[in-house]
């Protein structure tokens, strides 16, 4: 009986060493990728804090020598950044806007209704994903042409709000589809009209998927580069990735600036993310019904 | 409050499912109906008729004097409890119940008074600030009760609402709803595939089959006088005992056996109501609690028969007797006295003055 237990004992001790060596070894590797994910940001930083435009440097320390915000001072008062983050800004809220609402709607008819061409419309919806954007840009160019919609914040709004919505769609399809029928019944005998009974029961509990589905649309139209070269073409209309680009010069790059501007501009996506993801929660409708 | 009424009501679901046909139910004020019958028969769908979640193919619904076919289910001043619950789950157990009071614009303290009445009656008053997932089964389904008595409805609908408790917790449910109905004086309309639940809840009991309702009355004319061999073997445990067989006619009226070798002398009373069905192919059916051993026959019961026990099931106070007479199954229902073995043969005697018997064809009850 008590080599038994001893031996029992061992054998903890070592499971126990077992998976301190397993989860150091976890922890190493979780560090390398932090670095690894890290390490492009810190050297944006530090290019950004630079004086004068040097982009290669032989130093590796993360705060260069003659380390100034020079670079933020002229970012925000020579040039139009401010203007073009609130290019971004309006631009991104309304596709965010439109986004939410257009698919939070469609994706419950498609979940909740059987209409004629039901199947077939979510397979096209589908379809359009299959094409790599740069395709569509002449077609879109030339639609947005024909509604005068060119150069104008409209243009982008419109193209940026369709290519995020497929996905948006049927995201928000398959959220609706988990959530049990009866809930929106009981309302209704409760007193609720169909829509009351979304609005009150359906859309808290998906608020998971709203939250992806405004993620989405908000970086669809945030990062976009290519679409906006196209459609706009005032200066005064410029997003932020094409107000960046204009550091950019053939002969001398002002990297300084250019760096700064890109910090800055991740900045709203990453506060959105860490603001909306308290609702990027599992199992809202745990409890409701018993099946 | 108000009398339920569904006259000629047909459903016929996309894709062509008749799921009831013509189904004429009549509830009165303050009754409690329950509707009963096997599983997909449409107790369901004429509920959620009667809720206004599904559309009414054909025929007249009738809530109080109002025709209903094309009312909102929120404009029917009735309430539903689902049987999976279908409580809001981001709500607490207070919103969950104050939440149509709320849409229909209640005052506050009103509100409040309804919702601590509820939560009171049904000992839930503990759990008003927890969220439905951190309630037991049984605690969860008695907030969706509460859910639909603070409202005050006209009438309450149920689908099996205790289908997803246990053995014990459904007997305690059960009594709890026939007490509730009492205390509230309304409408119920009690869906269940349960006859034990439908006998002794209902004060009239509706048994449905494949969307046709098959016989309308109070448990007791349903158990005593079957209209037909389905409600005859739906209602009552263990089932009614059918044998095949023909109505002979001698000096008197006697039953003879397809297969058993059963030999039923008719008695006098039941001679009368059997006329002309000399020849005749029939059913012949008998409660188990109507087949009994010698001791209990009591020397008044002629018709016997040797049976062999093949599983006898002691309840406690009484056992189940099963037996096999060729390829027609028999039970017996005995007092707890005799508690014979598997394999003994005893003379059963069949009390033949409650005996049904039904046509071999319709299948209807002609004595
Ligand atoms: N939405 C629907 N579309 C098509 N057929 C349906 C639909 N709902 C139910 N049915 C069919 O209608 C019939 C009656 O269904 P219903 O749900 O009313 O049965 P039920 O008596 O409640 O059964 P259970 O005891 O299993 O709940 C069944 O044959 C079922 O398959
Ligand atoms: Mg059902």
């Amino acid at each position: 009986m008590n080599h038994i237990m001893k031996t029992t004992g061992n054998k903890f001790k070592i499971n126990n060493l077992q998976s301190r060596i397993i989860s150091l070894f976890l922890y190493f590797l979780l560090i390398g990728f932090t670095l690894v994910v890290l390490y492009p940001i810190l050297n944006v930083f530090s290019i950004s804090l630079r004086p004068g435009d040097r982009l290669l440097s032989t130093s590796l320390k993360l705060i260069p020598d003659g380390a100034s915000f020079h670079a933020y001072k002229v970012l925000f008062a020579q040039t139009p950044f401010l203007l073009w983050f609130w290019n971004s800004s309006l631009i991104a809220a309304a596709v965010t806007i439109t986004g939410v609402a257009l698919a939070s709607t469609a994706g419950y008819a498609f979940s909740r209704f059987n209409f004629y061409g039901r199947k077939s419309a979510m397979v096209g919806l589908l379809v359009t994903q299959m094409f790599p954007p740069t395709m569509l840009l002449l077609p879109m160019y030339i639609m947005l042409l024909k509604l005068h919609l060119i150069n104008s914040y409209l243009g982008v709004i419109v193209i940026y709000t369709s290519t995020a919505l497929p996905f948006c769609v049927w995201q928000m399809k398959g959220y609706y589809d988990t959530i049990p029928f009866s809930l929106e019944e009981s309302a209704r005998i409760d007193g609720s009209t169909r829509w009351g009974a979304f609005r009150r029961i359906v859309l808290p509990l998906a608020a998971p998927a709203l939250v992806i589905t405004a993620l989405f649309s908000f970086m669809t139209a945030w990062s976009e580069y290519i679409v906006a070269a196209q459609v706009l073409q005032d200066t005064s209309l410029f997003t932020l990735p094409l107000g960046l680009k204009q550091f950019e010069a053939s002969m001398s790059t002002q990297w300084g600036l250019y760096a700064a501007g890109s910090l800055l501009v991740s900045v709203p996506a990453v506060a959105l993310f860490l603001i909306l993801s308290r609702w990027l929660i599992s199992g809202l409708t745990l409890g409701s019904v018993k099946g | 409050m108000a009398g339920v009424r569904l006259s000629g009501v047909t459903k016929i679901y996309d894709g062509g499912v008749i799921a009831a046909k013509d189904v004429n139910i009549e509830v009165e004020d303050r009754e409690f109906v329950v509707l009963v019958g096997p599983s997909g028969c449409g107790k369901t769908t004429v509920l959620r008729m009667i809720a206004g979640l599904e559309e009414i193919t054909n025929g007249e619904l009738y809530i109080g004097d109002q025709l209903m076919n094309d009312v909102p289910p929120k404009d029917r001043d009735i309430a539903m409890v689902f049987q999976n619950y279908a409580l809001y789950p981001h709500m607490s157990v207070h919103d969950n119940m104050a939440f149509g009071l709320k849409l229909r614009n209640y005052p506050k303290p009103e509100i409040e008074e309804r919702v601590t009445e509820a939560a009171e009656i049904l000992g839930i008053r503990d759990y008003l600030s927890r969220k439905p997932k951190a309630l037991s089964g049984g605690q969860r389904q008695r907030v969706a009760l509460g859910r639909a008595i603070v409202r005050k409805p006209k009438v309450f609908l149920f689908d099996e609402p205790l289908s997803n408790l246990d053995a014990k917790m459904r007997v305690q449910m059960r009594a709890e709803i026939s007490k509730l109905h009492k205390r509230l004086d309304a409408t119920m309309i009690y869906v269940t595939h349960d006859q034990v639940e439908a006998m002794t809840m209902g004060d009239r009991i509706v048994v449905m089959k494949d969307g046709v309702v098959q016989q309308i009355g109070s448990p007791l004319e349903l158990y005593n006088n079957p209209g037909n061999k389905f409600v005859a073997g739906f209602i009552g445990t263990p089932a009614m005992n059918f044998f095949e067989g023909r109505v002979k006619k001698e000096e008197r009226l006697y039953f003879e056996g397809k297969e058993a070798e059963l030999k039923i002398e008719i008695p006098a009373e039941l001679e009368g109501k059997l006329p002309a069905t000399a020849g005749k192919d029939v059913y012949l059916g008998l409660r188990p609690e109507h087949i009994v051993p010698e001791e209990e026959s009591k020397g008044k019961l002629r018709s016997s028969c040797n049976l062999k026990v093949e599983i006898s099931e002691p309840m406690g106070n009484e056992v189940f007797l099963y037996f096999q007479s060729g390829s027609n199954p028999i039970v017996a229902r005995v007092t707890a006295a005799i508690n014979p073995k598997p394999g003994t043969e005893l003379k059963m005697y069949f009390d033949t003055t409650h005996a049904h018997f039904f046509d071999k064809d319709k299948e209807c009850a002609i004595a």
